[in-house]
């Protein structure tokens, strides 16, 4: 009785998907989808080799204070770090002035725990970068997270920073609608093709850096997206070496039961 | 199951004697899983899976516990206490790392449990209790997982929250207040946040006292084996410790390996990166997906494209896939074939590879974005699922020829047994 | 067991064997429960300060706007302190008590620091169960000592922030500081 019930209620969910197996392939050959702008003129990030990168990876700290420097002026104009706190720079190895230092270049609006009024201090240590307030159309997105937030991580920023560029005059021919809209700019690593900011790094020598390396746009995009890798997980490191002592006890854990293993089951014939 | 040759619990020391007569604590864990249990000896690796279930939900809950020191379950802090986990709280990365993937980790090991169920018929008679009290098991894991991936309140937590709630809204009449009471409000907020965070907190420890059920039903008729012939005599089996003790204790090791490797070395790799960025209800994600463990599902929901009869496709969507799952309580009375093993069962099992791979196929379709050629790729996937359980494991169970069964699994074992010879002589 | 698998086992020749496969089995059994120990140490460890507290363990407070007799409160480790500018009649009064007859005997100079004998900082938490005293601003009640008074159980402290009565066992606690300059003082 209930195998009859089970192949009626069995027979009543096939039947609604063979409909729309067979209304799927119908609309499928009347009105076959049409190759959008995206999925055609949409690239992959291209790689980016960085020393954070792999098992045995370690962050490469001239490049995150060279990364560091490119934020703080370039990006910092609208996007915020919000989660990272000054403190945290001493990793890149910043000393303890040179952070007291940084923070105090920032105004921080805070609370005074005994007044209770908001009021602009310069930073301290223990602060976190303040919010930045932006003044045109939309929300530029925090940084803090930025590489673990998009797909490809740091090579989708590198890239995303490099790929600025007129529309492709093929595209504008197959595509005549797919216009870049007034206020938006043309990026093909970006998924919609569009985006709203434009492109930040536009010149060799834009920033000055201090340890001599030759400041050019691919060299500038690719620190800041180090730095950014670093934003997004300061613990990496410590994850990966405490991993890596973890794996090693394991294994030789696992190798000792599995022979204990073969031991106990040594007796017993067909094992 | 206490066979009469098990080894009995006789403590020599004498304040073991003394607790023996007051609680008698050591009694059990030696007749549940110590040389008091007797255990087929025939178990392959599949039966380990068991045991690794029992380690996930304890990795969750201490985790879990630990978590919940930190985190703060309202929308304004949320996603921030989060990441102050991951970077101020002294070891909050592992914890935090250790238990998103420990979800992952129990799942992948849940699956594993229930297909090693499916192919060795470990559902039937007797043991339909430890089955149904599994599925329960099962349903309560899904609930933990959803309530605990919205904790963070990232844009997937938001709007995996949003689209999950949302189907309770199918059903025809309550729907929409349901779904309103559920989220105590018209959208999620902060209400639901909170009794989330409750719940998620709350429902592993039912978890916890069902799984104790479900072995207390296990241990009442024992062990299924891979022959799915049933213990007849003493050379059948073997005590659970020294042997499965050990073979379990090597078995933690691996598993411990390749899960530590995910959350030390690529603790991203099985989340979406959607999820690091707060929640905005104002703007959906590009492509909605749950955790990888309800791609299965959710390509299931999203088969059903079409209304069916007085059925509008949202309701088959939900009724489907809400079927897909309660099908499994009845699969007991479904498969009437009286051979367990799909060992000895040549059609089953070969619908049953059928099956593994269906379900592959669909994982797949539902982690990608509803385009075709994935739609029209799910519908004929879920069409089999159905079709499977609703009709083939019936059909074939009734018209199939099973494979001559060996005596007892020590034959299986040796090639030989002292007593099927005296069997065939009387 | 062994006979249930139908092998016989000749016990001499096994022994050194057997030896080492216990050997084997502790092993396996010892290192997992290092491993088990390991994983304590995280969960123990989650729950000291973590590093956004531990900023906060050093505080810098300026103090050139406190005029002498005057008391500002600050905050330091989430917790008040007081900062206190004593007049030279302060000091004097202070020096004038018998510290033999204090129930915590401390000098005035021993709760100052050389050259920075007028500020007199303290924890502003109650040696007996933690309330904050009254006494910094104008107009607070500053006991009968002239000093601060605790309202919960009714403890004086004098100028040099001293037990003198009530339940209180201990003077007003100095923390760590050093002064980084003329006005700024680092507590912690």
């Amino acid at each position: 009785m209930i195998r009859i019930f089970s192949i009626l209620v069995g027979a009543f969910f096939s039947l609604a998907l063979l409909l729309a197996v067979l209304t799927g392939a119908y609309s499928y050959v009347t009105e076959p989808p049409a190759k959008t702008v995206e999925a055609t003129f949409y690239e992959h990030p291209e790689k980016l080799a960085l020393a954070s990168d792999g098992v045995f990876g370690k962050f490469d700290r001239q490049q995150l204070q060279r990364g560091f420097q490119v934020y703080k002026e370039v990006c910092a104009a609208c996007h915020s770090l919000k989660h990272v706190a000054f403190r945290d720079l001493s990793a890149l190895g910043y000393n303890e002035a040179e952070v007291k230092a940084i923070a105090a270049s920032y105004t921080v609006n805070a609370q005074d725990p005994l007044t209770g009024e908001f009021k602009d201090r310069p930073g301290m240590a223990a602060d976190k970068f303040p919010p930045v307030v932006y003044a045109g159309k939309g929300v530029p997105p925090d940084l803090s997270l930025i590489t673990k937030s998009r797909h490809g991580g740091a090579a989708y920023i590198h890239s995303l920073l490099i790929g600025y560029s007129e529309q492709p005059a093929e595209l504008i021919k197959a595509f005549p609608d797919a216009k870049t809209p007034d206020g938006l700019y043309y990026n093909r690593y970006f998924p919609t093709l569009n985006l709203s900011m434009p492109a930040p790094i536009t010149s060799e020598g834009q920033v000055t850096y201090g340890d001599g390396t030759k400041a050019t746009v691919d060299q500038m995009s690719a620190d800041v997206s180090a730095f950014l890798v670093w934003t997004a997980e300061p613990e990496l490191e410590k994850r990966r070496q405490t991993g890596l002592w973890w794996m090693g006890f394991l294994l030789f854990t696992t190798v000792l039961a599995y022979m204990a293993y073969r031991n106990i089951w040594a007796e017993k014939k067909g094992h | 199951m206490s066979f009469p040759w098990a080894n009995e619990y006789k403590p020599s020391h004498p304040l073991m004697q003394w607790m023996d007569e007051k609680l008698p604590l050591p009694r059990l864990v030696y007749n549940a899983v110590g040389s008091g249990y007797e255990v087929p000896r025939n178990l392959n690796y599949m039966y380990n899976f068991g045991i690794l279930a029992g380690l996930c939900l304890m990795i969750q809950i201490i985790s879990g516990v630990v978590l919940a020191m930190h985190y703060a379950p309202n929308t304004l802090v949320a996603f921030d206490s989060t990441e102050h986990i991951m970077r101020d709280v002294n070891w909050g990365w592992m914890l935090r790392y250790g238990h998103a993937n420990g979800a992952s980790a129990f799942f992948i090991v849940i699956y594993a449990h229930i297909f090693r169920g499916f192919y060795y018929g470990s559902y039937k008679a007797p043991r339909e209790m430890v089955w149904l009290l599994g599925v329960v098991i099962f349903l309560l894991m899904m609930a933990t997982a959803f309530l605990g991936y919205v904790l963070p309140w990232g844009q997937m937590s938001f709007w995996g929250a949003q689209v999950i709630t949302g189907l309770f809204s199918a059903i025809p009449l309550v729907g929409d207040p349901l779904r309103e009471w559920l989220l105590g409000g018209f959208a999620p907020d902060n209400a639901a946040l909170n009794r989330f965070f409750s719940l998620h907190f709350l429902l592993p420890f039912v978890i916890l006292g069902v799984v104790i059920l479900h072995i207390w039903a296990l241990h009442i008729n024992g062990s299924t084996n891979p022959t799915g012939v049933e213990v007849k005599t003493k050379s059948d089996t073997v005590s659970f410790h020294p042997y499965y003790t050990a073979k379990d204790g090597w078995t933690v090791g691996l598993f411990m390996l390749i899960y530590s490797a995910f959350v030390f070395f690529m603790p991203n790799a099985l989340g979406h990166p959607d999820n690091y960025i707060p929640a905005n209800p104002m703007q959906t994600p590009a492509h909605i997906v749950p955790e990888w463990y309800f791609w299965p599902f959710y390509a299931i929901l999203r088969a059903f494209t079409v209304d069916f009869l007085i059925v509008p496709a949202k309701l088959m969507g939900v009724l489907a896939m809400f079927s897909a799952i309660l099908v499994w309580f009845f699969l007991p009375w479904l498969d009437k074939s009286p051979v367990r093993s799909a060992k000895f069962r040549p059609l089953y099992r070969k619908f049953f590879w059928v099956l593994v791979l269906d379900v592959a196929v669909l994982a797949y379709c539902g982690g990608a974005p509803a385009e075709e050629p994935f739609v029209m790729i799910s519908q004929i996937a879920s069409l089999y699922y159905f079709l499977h359980f609703f009709v083939i494991v019936p059909i074939v169970s009734s018209i199939e020829r099973p494979d001559p069964l060996p005596f007892s699994i020590t034959e299986s074992v040796l090639g030989h047994d002292g007593q099927s010879a005296l069997g065939a002589k009387a | 067991m062994a006979e249930d698998a139908g092998i016989d086992t000749p016990t001499l020749a096994v022994e050194a064997g057997v030896r080492r496969r216990d050997f084997i089995n502790i092993a396996a059994v010892s290192a997992a429960g290092v491993g088990g120990l390991a994983t304590l140490y995280p969960l123990i460890s989650q729950m000291s300060a973590s590093k956004d507290v531990l900023a906060l363990s050093s505080t810098e407070v300026d103090i050139s706007a406190i005029e002498p007799g005057q008391a500002i409160k600050s905050i330091f480790r989430k917790q008040p302190v007081f900062i206190r500018n004593l007049t030279p009649a302060e000091i004097a009064e202070a020096d004038k008590v018998d510290v033999a007859s204090l129930r915590d005997p401390q000098t005035l100079a021993e709760r100052t620091q050389e050259g920075h004998e007028n500020w007199l900082i303290t924890m502003g938490v109650c040696t007996h169960l933690g309330c904050v005293p009254s006494g910094v601003a104008d107009g607070e009640v500053k006991g009968e000592y002239g000093g601060y008074f605790c309202p919960c159980h009714g403890s004086h402290y004098d100028v040099a922030a001293r037990i003198r009565k009530g339940p209180a066992p201990l003077n007003l606690q100095v923390p760590e500081y050093t002064f980084l300059s003329d006005t700024v003082v680092k507590i912690g």
